[in-house]
């Protein structure tokens, strides 16, 4: 008898995909409900989209001015409101779902379960914890709403073409909203390229690469295959390329058809981001490194040699 | 207490105190092992550190203040009475005292989230700063529950954070790119990796922290509600990927990802 109330995520207009993964983790639940709830200023084409996820039973909007950029302070008290008479709140485990989830089980006055990677029952998951190096079961108290960020990478979009779209409607709540925290800014990566998150293949480059110059290699031979970029933290720390393209623990956790990792050692924290992954190329000059462990496909080389190489093998 | 009451003290930039979460884990290093029955991981005999990001979020407290935004840094750590040797550390690191609240029970995320909201009314902090995550438990939540219950706001994930007049411009890691935003304080942030590099811990620091205070407060003289409404049942190792092959060159590597129907 669960009903689950999905929390969308989306930026300019557009649905993250990570919502119609959690809606995913929803449909494993086995409810009787799934809503979607979507706060923002213009929430129209947004509501529109979630509403042709499979699955989905109605999908609710919270259109305000002050919900034009996704404060955490200002939407939470919306959120707990709106999830009153749910049995869970599943919110993506990216950095907006992370920022917002537990401010809305401190609300509600429950403990979070975060990065759900797989649902045994309405109320006991399995999540990963210490980077991934050990996976634990937990059971939550059936007596409190059930608030869980969703691990996206162990989760496959439910589909988003339902020929018959749940119900739109608007949802008014009664929650004080507070005034202290400002949005200034968000200075966006510009690229043409796929985005890192639901990219079906992708290539990163980590220290082995040694600059900011060099790492045009990288995004050359992606641009040749159609592949988002991605990068180590070592990469990211040295400043070869903005913080956004990490890939790891601390930074995104991905799951693509054809993750290759150039110049990339492998400490656990970034193999945590990519255990996922379909099929892991690893080309690293050191045949010692871990990345090898855990690679599908090893290639010992100098990467600046090898890439090339590899380019004018693709055609 | 007034929230609101400190704010042109903290505008003027005196008597500013900052609490800084401390928490003590396995080290980054390690590559931890569960254990054959499922209860639990192997911590004996394993070497513990700070949390990386705890560590970030000291140093930037300690900046703060010598930068003469804050007066006072007080480390936070919630733990079994051995803890006070790490808490020396953050006292060898630089704050001026520590404050222990001790129990032998492990405490989750909303616990903790409570116990930080009791000493915030107590010590009346204009800015909390802790770790974004801890790294044994991968929680991510402390930071934003206490926010929550302190009503207050919060800035997660932050990579830079400035203060002045009575807010904190923080700068924060979002998978977009990098959002700012403005906070009124007091205020809750909590550090990414790329907010700072800490610093290391000198010998005669060591000497001097000996001296610096430790209030030591019984977990349940709080009183804090600690139900905890997760328990952990089993753990597991994650399944191994298997062994991968080797390839000898570009040529056979492009034709082994053809093969699988990958390029």
């Amino acid at each position: 008898m669960s009903k689950i109330l999905v929390l969308a995520e989306h930026l300019d207009g557009k649905l993250n995909s990570s919502t119609a993964r959690a809606v995913s983790a929803a449909i494993s639940v086995k409810p009787n409900t799934i809503d979607v709830l979507v706060l923002g200023n213009e929430v129209a084409a947004v509501a529109a989209t979630a509403a042709q996820i499979e699955g989905v039973g109605r999908v609710l909007t919270i259109a305000r001015a002050e919900n034009t950029h996704p404060l955490a302070a200002v939407l939470a008290p919306q959120i707990a409101k709106a999830a009153e008479g749910y049995s869970h709140v599943f919110v993506p485990s990216t950095t907006f779902g992370k920022d917002i989830a537990p401010r809305v089980a401190a609300l509600l006055g429950v403990a979070q379960v975060s990065d759900v990677m797989s649902v045994e029952s309405s109320h006991v998951f399995k999540r990963p914890i210490y980077a991934g190096n050990a996976i634990v079961t937990v059971e939550a108290d059936p007596q409190y709403t059930v608030v869980a960020t969703i691990r996206t990478a162990s989760w496959p979009a439910a589909a988003g073409t339902s020929v018959s779209p749940a119900p739109v409607e608007a949802l008014s709540v009664d929650a004080h909203l507070p005034s202290h925290t400002r949005f200034i800014e968000l200075r966006q990566g510009k690229s043409d390229r796929p985005d890192l998150q639901s990219a079906n293949k992708v290539v990163s480059g980590g220290r082995g690469v040694g600059s900011r110059e060099n790492f045009e290699i990288i995004y050359r031979l992606a641009d040749k295959m159609g592949a988002a970029v991605g990068a180590s933290r070592a990469a990211v720390d040295a400043g070869y390329v903005p913080n956004e393209l990490q890939v790891g623990q601390t930074g995104k956790i991905i799951a693509p058809e054809l993750y290759m990792a150039i110049g990339i050692s492998g400490a656990i924290q970034h193999l945590t981001g990519i255990k996922d992954a379909g099929t892991i190329v690893a080309i690293n000059k050191d045949s010692e490194a871990p990345i090898f462990e855990i690679a599908d496909i090893g290639l010992v080389g100098d990467l600046f040699k090898l890439i090339p190489e590899l380019e004018q093998h693709l055609g | 207490m007034g929230p609101f009451a400190p704010l042109l003290a903290y505008s003027e930039g005196i008597e500013m105190k900052i609490l800084v979460g401390y928490k003590r884990v396995v080290d980054y290093n390690v590559r931890i092992q569960v254990k054959p029955d499922g209860t639990g991981v192997v911590t004996e005999g394993v070497k513990l550190s700070a949390n990386p990001f705890d560590d970030i979020a000291l140093e930037e407290a300690l900046r703060l203040r010598e930068k003469g935004m804050a007066q006072e840094v007080v480390v936070v750590g919630i733990g079994p009475n051995d803890l006070t040797a790490h808490l020396r550390n953050g006292l060898a690191m630089g704050a001026n005292r520590a404050i222990h609240v001790v129990t032998t029970d492990t405490v989750q995320p909303l616990t903790a989230a409570r116990v930080f909201l009791k000493l915030a009314e107590k010590e009346q902090p204009g800015l909390i700063i802790l770790g974004k995550q801890a790294i044994d438990d991968d929680a991510n939540q402390t930071g934003q529950m206490l926010a929550a219950l302190w009503d207050r706001p919060q800035a997660t994930f932050a990579s830079k954070v400035e203060i002045s007049n009575g807010t904190a411009t923080v700068t924060r890691e979002v998978d977009a790119g990098l959002e700012v935003i403005e906070t009124e304080l007091p205020a809750v942030i909590t550090s990414d990796l790329r907010l700072n590099e800490p610093r290391f811990i000198k010998l005669p620091d060591i000497m001097k922290a000996k001296s610096k205070p430790i209030d030591i407060i019984e977990f349940a003289s709080l009183g804090v509600n600690a139900h905890d409404q997760l328990k952990t049942t089993h753990y597991a190792t994650p399944p191994k990927r298997s062994k991968g092959v080797m390839v000898k060159d570009a040529a056979e590597l492009v034709a082994t990802l053809k093969q699988k129907g990958l390029l």
